[in-house]
């Protein structure tokens, strides 16, 4: 990578230091000097590119040409054993998919648990974020153990919460006993197991999206609520009034990622019941599309219908990203 | 498999000079005091963020027999350091430490590296096309890499480079945020009159970025580097693929496997996540204050 610098950036020995020419015949230090000045020129010119080629070689190599590719693959029948002999099918693995109930399953899947793990998840971030705003003893304590999750692997944190959300044994289902509630089958039963999966990314993000709010809320000026608290509105009425608006790109942005990420979901299901493989449970209750891709590619072999998957994904993606967008130029413009 | 750990900054349109500092002026003023249900509130979140952490370790210092009773153990047993030599041995992680810590080490080097040039380009050095080109660069990141795996996969399979540290760290490498991420950082930091005095004195581009640029960007360079640290560590479905757990796994993937079989060892398991998890608890412990530092600042300055 780093060797095309140098044929964009010429090495300084000598430093193109114009205006100081070696004693001697003045029409070669004139030549030197006119060398120098091109070789200056051409820094200026092409060093801003060759600091930033790097990163677009990568993305050519690793990110946008790999995309493109998903989307020929997804024309073709590729199995996982030749993943280079290709035969083209036209759309058959589009319309293989959606014939499939186990795509629409795990498409619904896909969205409730990214509705059950993204709402409570923003709605607790906002509010923890909005105390962390006060004057606090130790914030920095809280701050840190907050992010300590966010430490934690999907591997890790998923292997303690089957553990927690164990059957007979589990914590949790101790604590249900405690208050009467009887023992809850988490991996099993469809809704326990969608909002068990759905916990362990709200206890993973919950720390890291409220310090992105507090950090935002830091940024709204405190004359703002001076003037609200002057009008005399309460904490509560300045939280809806002065706080939220404020909010509203770092919550349509939150909003965006936390899509993305939920779109995404893989590990948590893989592992929440490992010995079921790819099939996100007994009755596929928590499979996600990501698990459901891995499945077809990985388990079925089936690259080419797994490629139709992911570009399907990234359509539904796109069309996503365009409804927010829609719907925070409307907001804009209606503030 | 939301990788998209580092979440980029808030609000991309680069304005964040002046609202960072207006913020400082307002948090000067008088500001609510915390009451005790909000006290509360904070403890009971910080207890549910750490007791699953805390809780990893008791149970790896049981064994089977004791997790399979209720109440289950709300305190350490006997078996702790046994549990950690066997998953140790068990699951490899020795040697899956030390992948994790070459692919971990080599991507967050190479990322502070490359993030600090482009950013300081796109921050200070005037060029063709630095705003669309800026502009591409957000729009990377919404492009979620996973949507890749597949082309990547078989790239892995031609190059027969499945069970091999560069089909992890070379992916890897690619991250829009930590352009984004140095070039606000620079746009505040690095005074434009440092930059020419060194013009001035002769320095090719080159130099300014040695000796004026790293210099200045070194804190957030650090910050950069162990965000990055942490999410190639964390890393799962792209390891997963492509390296096997006999072969040369990180970390995560030989995690992964302790999970199988018909009884699994509890306990062993919870030892193996708490090993895996260790290294980065203590990176955290040391320089949290900084780490939420740096992802506030990456908050607001978007």
């Amino acid at each position: 990578m780093t060797s095309r610098h140098d044929t964009a950036a010429p090495p300084a020995k000598g430093g193109a230091a114009p205006g100081r020419p070696p004693a001697g015949d003045a029409a070669e230090a004139e030549r030197k000097r006119a060398r120098l000045s091109r070789r200056w020129q051409r820094d200026m010119r092409w060093s801003p590119y060759a600091f930033i080629s790097p990163f677009f070689l990568l993305f050519l190599a690793f990110g946008l040409f790999p995309l493109i590719y998903t989307g020929w693959a997804s024309l073709h029948t590729v199995e996982l054993t030749a993943p280079t002999d290709m035969t083209w099918v036209g759309l058959r693995n589009y319309t293989r998919i959606f014939d499939d109930e186990f795509f629409w399953n795990a498409a619904r899947n896909t969205l409730t648990i990214g509705i059950i793990s993204t709402v409570p998840q923003l709605l607790m971030a906002m509010g923890i974020a909005h105390i962390l705003n006060y004057k606090l003893r130790g914030s920095t304590f809280y701050r840190v153990a907050m992010l300590a999750p966010y430490a934690t692997s999907i591997a890790a944190a998923s292997l303690v919460f089957v553990l927690l959300f164990g059957r007979d044994y589990g914590m949790i289902n101790w604590v249900l006993n405690l208050v009467g509630i009887d023992n809850v089958d988490w991996q099993n039963e469809h809704w326990a197991s969608q909002f068990a999966v759905s916990s362990i990314i709200i206890w993973r993000w919950t720390g890291y999206n409220a310090l992105i709010y507090l950090a935002a809320m830091q940024a709204i000026p405190q004359d703002l609520y001076e003037s609200a608290a002057l009008d005399g509105a309460s904490r509560w009425r300045q939280f809806v009034h002065v706080t939220l608006p404020s909010l509203r790109p770092t919550i349509l942005f939150t909003v965006v990622v936390s899509t993305i990420g939920a779109s995404q979901v893989f590990g948590e299901p893989l592992l929440f019941d490992a010995n079921k493989g790819a099939s996100g449970g007994s009755q596929h209750q928590f499979q996600t599309l990501g698990l459901y891709l891995y499945e077809q590619g990985w388990i079925n072999q089936h690259l080419g219908r797994a490629s139709a998957i992911a570009w399907t994904m990234f359509l539904i993606l796109i069309v996503i990203g365009l409804v927010n967008s829609l719907i925070s130029r409307r907001l804009r413009a209606s503030s | 498999m939301t990788s998209t750990l580092t979440k980029p900054p808030a609000d991309p349109v680069p304005t964040p000079p002046r609202r960072a500092r207006r913020a400082k002026a307002g948090r000067a003023g008088g500001q609510m005091h915390a009451g005790p249900l909000a006290y509360g509130i904070l403890v009971l979140f910080t207890v549910v963020s750490l007791f699953p952490l805390v809780w990893t370790a008791i149970a790896a210092s049981r064994d089977n027999q004791r997790l399979a009773q209720t109440p289950p153990p709300f305190w350490f047993g006997a078996n702790l350091f046994d549990k950690l030599q066997i998953a140790w041995v068990d699951a490899n992680l020795g040697e899956a430490f030390l992948n994790t810590t070459l692919v971990a080490g080599t991507s967050a080097l190479t990322i502070v590296f490359l993030s600090t040039i482009a950013g300081f380009a796109f921050a200070k050095l005037r060029f063709k096309g630095r705003n669309a080109l800026l502009l591409i660069v957000i729009g990377t990141m919404t492009v979620p890499p996973q949507l890749s795996i597949i082309p990547l996969y078989m790239m892995v399979a031609k190059l027969d480079w499945s069970d091999q540290l560069q089909a992890v760290i070379l992916p890897s490498l690619v991250n829009a945020f930590g352009v984004f991420f140095m070039r606000q950082y620079l746009l505040q930091a690095l005074p434009d009159e440092i930059i020419e005095a060194a013009r001035v004195d002769g320095a090719s581009s080159w130099r300014v970025v040695w000796h004026v640029v790293f210099p200045v960007a070194r804190p957030a360079m650090a910050v950069l580097g162990m965000l990055m640290f942490v999410q190639t560590w964390n890393d799962f479905l792209w390891p997963f693929l492509v390296l096997t757990q006999n072969g040369s796994p990180t970390v995560q993937v030989a995690l992964a496997g302790l999970g199988r079989g018909y009884t699994p060892d509890q306990a062993l398991i919870m030892a193996g996540a708490l090993l895996g998890t260790l290294p980065l608890l203590l990176v955290f412990a040391v320089f949290g204050k900084q780490i939420v530092g740096g992802i506030m600042q990456g908050a607001v300055k978007g």
